[in-house]
C-alpha cells in the first residue's frame, strides 16, 4: 500500500530523512518510530503530500503524490500531531465541512457521519462546539473524520501525546478494530514503546534521517537480545537524549499551551 | 466551487458566534470615536472644517474594517499550524479555491463588523449626508475589506512566528492606519506626507467612504474605486502565490 525508495529530504545542510526505504502492506497496521528529530513527521509530510522529496520514489496504492497529488490526498486520512479541528464548529460541522473537501455525496456523507461519530461514541455530542470537549474526544474525533473518506490509508502522527491511559487504551482499541472492520492500513508514530509493541504489526525504527531496524516487535527483541520493545530501541538508538533546536512551531506550540492553561 | 462556498461558510460561522469578540472589538473603534470626535472636536471647528465627529466617523469605520480584514488573513500563521487549515492543505482541493473561500469569508466578517461599527457611529450622533449613498459606501467598504483580508493572506502564508506578527502590526498596520487621512484632511499635507498617504492603499479606502457618506471627498470616487480595484487585483494575486508556496 505505501512504497519507499531512498527517500532523501535536506534543508540546507541537515540531511533530516537519509535514503529511507520500506513497505507498508495493505491491512498492516505499521509503527514508525524515533527519538525526537530523527525525521518521523518529514517523512509524514512527504508521505502526504505537505513536502517535497528531495530525491527519491514514494508510491501510495501506486500512486506517487508529486505527480497526481489530488489522487492521493483522496487515498489517505490524517490525524496531525497538532490539533487541527475548528474549536468554534461542532463536531457534525467539522466532519461535514470535511465531506465537502472530499467530495463526498451529501447521501452517503449523513449516514457516514453518524456511523463514525457513533462508533466514537460522539453521536450524543455531536451538536456541541468542538472547543467544550476533552483532549481525548477531540482525538477520537479526528479519527473519525479521517475516516470519513473511506481512505486506503491512515497516518496518525502521535495521536496520544497528552492523553491519559484510558483515553489512550481507548484511543487505540477503536484503531485497531477499525483496521479490521474497515482494511484501513495504518501508519503510525509514537513515543509509547509499550503502544507501539501493542498494536503494531511491524515497525521502523529511524534514527538521524536513516532506519536503523525493521521487522516485528518479536524479531526486533530477537534483533537485540532485549526482552521490550522499549529496551530494543533504546539499544538501537543510543540513550543519548536529542534536544532539537526549538524551531517557529515549536515555539507557538510552547504558547499555545500556556495558553490553555 | 462547494470548497469555496464551505470555507467561506465557516467564517461567517466562527463570527457569529463569538458575541463576546465582537463585543470587545467594538471597543477601540468607540475609544477613536468619542476620544477624538468630541476631544478634537472644538479646534477643528474652530479652524473652520465643520464638525470632527462627521469627518473621523468614516475614518473609524473604515478602521475596523482594515483591522478585522487584515487579522483575518494574517490569523493563517495560527491556522495553518494550530488550526483547521492544516487539514484543509491535504484535502483533494485546489490551493487556490481554499486561499478564496478564506479571503472571501474574511473580507465578508470585515464587512460585517465595519456595518456594525457604522451603528455604533450613528447612535454616538454621526449623521451621513446622503442615505442613498449608502451602497455606494457598502461598495468602498467590500473594496478595503478585499484588499487588506488578500494583504493579510500574503503576509500570513509568509510568517514563520509571532515576532513577525508584531513588527507587521507596528510597521505596517498602525502606519497604514495613521497615514491614511482617516484622522486629518488630505488637503495641505507637508510634501512628504502627502507623498506617503498617496501609496497606502486605505486612503483611497477612507476617501471613498467619507465621499459616499458625507459628501467631501479628496478624489473622485471612481479614482478612488479604481485605485483599490487594482490593489486589490495584485494582494490577490500575491495571496494566491504566497499560499500555494505554504509548507507546514
Amino acid at each position: 500500500m505505501i512504497h519507499v525508495e531512498a527517500l532523501t529530504k535536506t534543508f540546507g545542510d541537515l540531511r533530516a530523512v537519509d535514503g529511507i526505504s520500506f513497505d507498508v502492506a495493505a491491512g498492516e497496521i505499521f509503527a514508525f518510530l524515533g527519538p525526537n528529530g530523527a525525521g518521523k513527521t518529514t517523512t509524514i509530510q512527504m508521505l502526504t503530500t505537505l513536502l517535497t522529496p528531495t530525491s527519491g520514489a514514494i508510491a501510495i496504492d501506486g500512486i506517487d503524490p508529486r505527480r497526481q497529488p489530488h489522487d492521493v490526498r483522496r487515498r489517505f486520512g490524517i490525524v496531525f500531531q497538532d490539533p487541527s479541528l475548528d474549536g468554534e464548529l461542532t463536531a457534525r460541522e467539522n466532519m461535514d465541512l470535511h465531506g465537502v473537501l472530499y467530495h463526498v455525496p451529501r447521501r452517503v456523507r449523513g449516514e457516514r457521519v453518524q456511523q463514525l461519530l457513533t462508533l466514537f461514541e460522539l453521536w450524543d455530542r455531536r451538536d456541541t462546539q468542538v472547543k467544550k470537549f476533552s483532549g481525548g474526544m477531540k482525538r477520537r474525533l479526528e479519527i473519525a473524520r479521517g475516516l470519513l473518506h473511506t481512505p486506503k490509508v491512515l497516518f496518525l502522527d502521535e495521536p496520544t501525546l497528552g492523553l491519559d491511559p484510558q483515553s489512550r487504551n481507548q484511543l487505540w482499541t477503536h484503531v485497531r478494530n477499525l483496521n479490521v472492520s474497515e482494511g484501513v492500513t495504518v501508519f503510525l508514530t509514537t513515543h509509547y514503546m509499550d503502544e507501539a509493541e501493542r498494536v503494531a504489526q511491524r515497525i521502523a525504527i529511524i534514527d538521524h534521517g536513516r532506519i536503523v531496524a525493521q521487522g516485528s516487535p518479536t524479531e526486533l527483541k530477537a534483533q537485540t537480545g532485549t526482552d521490550s520493545l522499549e529496551a530494543a530501541f533504546l539499544k538501537l538508538t543510543g540513550s543519548t537524549i536529542r534536544d532539537e533546536r526549538a524551531d517557529a512551531a515549536d515555539q507557538m506550540r510552547q504558547m499555545v499551551r500556556m495558553w490553555r492553561k | 466551487m462547494s470548497a469555496i462556498y464551505i470555507l467561506w461558510l465557516r467564517e461567517i460561522k466562527r463570527y457569529s458566534r463569538s458575541r463576546a469578540q465582537i463585543v470587545a472589538s467594538l471597543g477601540q473603534p468607540l475609544l477613536y470615536l468619542l476620544a477624538l470626535g468630541f476631544g478634537l472636536g472644538p479646534v477643528f471647528e474652530k479652524a473652520g472644517q465643520g464638525s470632527y465627529l462627521q469627518f473621523v466617523a468614516p475614518g473609524v469605520i473604515g478602521m475596523s474594517v482594515l483591522f478585522s480584514s487584515i487579522f483575518s488573513g494574517i490569523g493563517l500563521l495560527w491556522d495553518r499550524q494550530f488550526g483547521f487549515l492544516k487539514e484543509t492543505l491535504v484535502a483533494p482541493v485546489p490551493r487556490l479555491h481554499i486561499m478564496i473561500g478564506r479571503t472571501l469569508g474574511g473580507a465578508t466578517v470585515a464587512m460585517l463588523q465595519g456595518t456594525l461599527v457604522l451603528v455604533v457611529c450613528l447612535l454616538a450622533g454621526f449623521r451621513p449626508a446622503f442615505i442613498s449613498t449608502l451602497p455606494l459606501a457598502l461598495l468602498f467598504m467590500a473594496l478595503i475589506s478585499i484588499v487588506f483580508a488578500a494583504l493579510g493572506t500574503a503576509i500570513g502564508s509568509g510568517l514563520q512566528n509571532m515576532q513577525g506578527f508584531q513588527l507587521i502590526m507596528n510597521f505596517l498596520v498602525m502606519p497604514m492606519y495613521f497615514l491614511s487621512g482617516a484622522l486629518y484632511p488630505l488637503t495641505g499635507l507637508p510634501r512628504a506626507l502627502a507623498l506617503v498617504t498617496r501609496v497606502d492603499p486605505l486612503t483611497y479606502g477612507i476617501d471613498g467612504l467619507r465621499g459616499a457618506f458625507i459628501g467631501t471627498a479628496h478624489f473622485a470616487a471612481a479614482t478612488n474605486a479604481a485605485v483599490l480595484g487594482a490593489f486589490a487585483a495584485v494582494f490577490l494575486a500575491l495571496g494566491a502565490y504566497s499560499f500555494s508556496k505554504i509548507q507546514i
